[in-house]
């Protein structure tokens, strides 16, 4: 009986946090427009040659997907640890790690799921060969989740920081190194016509190991925050 | 054993028996690396290959070993300091991070100086060497967080973990030359098998690792004493040491 309930307040904050997020649309399309409009630069910027633009499309998108994931980090629990709720959140009777967890998800439904769906058009505008896109998907699918994750982690060490954001970057881009280079080396792999699937199950592992781990470290990080 | 560990979880304690440790420390830091270095430098046997330009390695090995080492003993401190809330051990952090990013880019610096003739150039985006790197920005990031907090315990926490977090880039860096086909060379010295190294090369170099291990313990002894100094100011014992008399307040 104690496990339902554990499981019941799980899926009553994760719900609680859709119904809030998607009350304030603009905070989840805003840092998806910021991915097109800096995919949009870049041929601006370097020349609408194709064999430039399909050369880099990956990085670039990868790339903007990062800086777009520190962009919607603060959402994640700004305004949860302004009103109290956090507070309320480590008193409640379940586990906090799992409670992260939750929070993690819904986090990766609203940020990262949609940047997968918009990578087609990304991929489109920067003329990335029509095979490759598939495995870009992929790295994308695989790797959101540890983005959300870490970003997660970051997020919660800063919140009670008025001005997280330079930090947060400090903090968050070198640990989002080794998910660009395998993501990359993945979609290249693809593009010199190799099997991809080392790279994308590798980042696969490497996404459990971290949705496993960083839950922890975000329930320790908001119990050092609100103390 | 856990008897006689308390006593020192106190500030004064620790800042007396790193006091008692640091001459030793800092002695055999500066015996060893004299040694180790002339002979590394001057008197050792010229490469068959790379004849003198190898002799950079008796700097870069050491460094990078302890920029790793530095990294671990800062994680271990990060783990007592969030499970048994020992200031100390926080405290061991602000202590260990410049000196392990310090260490961090004398490795870098010397990797590019051997790279540059060896290789051909200062920088290559290989396994090693950008796990290496990711290394430096971690130390960084963890000195940043620490000081962003208004209260220091905060800060000192949040860098606990996030020194913690960032622990698994050590084997990845250990590992680099293992897992990935790299430009970089592997260990030379390796606990179970005979060293790729003749003795007149090998025995300087070791040395010099432990005048390096005895120079990085010294220089976070000392920055470790300050750190005490400085946060048990308003107490007696820590005024008595420097002999002044703090007011605090008006």
């Amino acid at each position: 009986m104690n496990n339902a309930s554990t499981w019941q307040l799980i899926s009553c904050i994760m719900r609680r946090d859709l119904a809030v997020a998607l009350r304030r649309r603009s905070d989840i399309i805003n840092p998806l427009l910021f991915v097109v409009i800096v995919v949009t630069l870049f041929p601006l910027a370097v020349g609408p040659g194709p064999d430039i633009l399909g050369r880099i499309a990956t990085g670039v998108i990868w790339v903007a997907a990062l800086l777009s994931a520190l962009l919607g980090s603060e959402r994640l629990f700004r305004d949860d640890f302004l009103d109290g709720s956090l507070e309320q959140l480590v008193l409640l009777p379940a586990p906090l790690p799992a409670l992260a967890l939750g929070k993690i998800i819904v986090h990766w439904l609203l940020s990262g799921l949609p940047l997968v769906i918009l990578a087609p058009l990304c991929a489109l505008l920067l003329k990335l060969p029509v095979d490759a896109w598939g495995v870009l998907m992929l790295t994308l699918l695989v790797g959101t989740p540890m983005l959300s994750a870490m970003t997660a982690v970051g997020a919660a060490l800063t919140v009670s920081l008025g001005r997280g954001g330079a930090l947060l970057s400090l903090l968050l881009l070198p640990l989002f190194i080794p998910l660009l280079i395998f993501a990359a080396a993945a979609v290249e792999s693809t593009l010199v016509g190799t099997s991809a699937y080392g790279q994308v199950l590798l980042l696969a592992g490497l996404m459990l190991l971290t949705l496993t781990l960083a839950p922890l470290a975000v329930a320790a990080a908001i119990r050092v925050s609100v103390n | 054993m856990w008897k006689w560990l308390h006593p020192y979880a106190k500030g004064e304690a620790t800042y007396k028996l790193l006091g008692a440790w640091l001459p030793w420390l800092s002695g055999l830091a500066a015996v060893l690396m004299t040694v180790g270095l002339v002979w590394g430098l001057f008197y050792a046997p010229p490469d068959y290959q790379q004849g003198d330009s190898y002799r950079i390695i008796f700097i870069h090995v050491p460094a990078a070993m302890f920029s790793m080492g530095a990294y671990t003993g800062m994680a271990i401190a990060a783990l007592i300091a969030l499970v048994w809330q020992i200031r100390t051990a926080e405290w061991a952090i602000a202590a260990i991070a410049p000196v392990g990013a310090v260490l961090t880019f004398v490795a870098l610096f010397t990797g590019a100086v051997w790279g540059k003739p060896m290789w051909g150039t200062w920088w290559e985006w290989d396994a090693r060497l950008t796990s290496e790197l990711i290394l430096l920005f971690l130390y960084i990031g963890v000195l940043a967080l620490y000081y962003a907090f208004n209260d220091a315990r905060t800060g000192a926490k949040a860098a606990a973990i996030l020194s913690l977090v960032g622990v698994v880039n050590v084997p990845i860096i250990h590992f680099s030359v293992y897992w990935w086909n790299s430009l970089h060379q592997g260990a030379t010295i390796t606990k179970f098998e005979k060293p790729s190294m003749p003795p007149e090369m090998l025995i300087p170099l070791l040395i010099s690792i432990a005048g390096f291990l005895f120079l990085t313990a010294a220089l976070v002894t000392q920055r470790l004493r300050n750190e005490i100094l400085k946060q048990e100011l308003h107490r007696p014992w820590a005024q008595q040491q420097l002999g002044v008399e703090v007011n605090h307040g008006v």
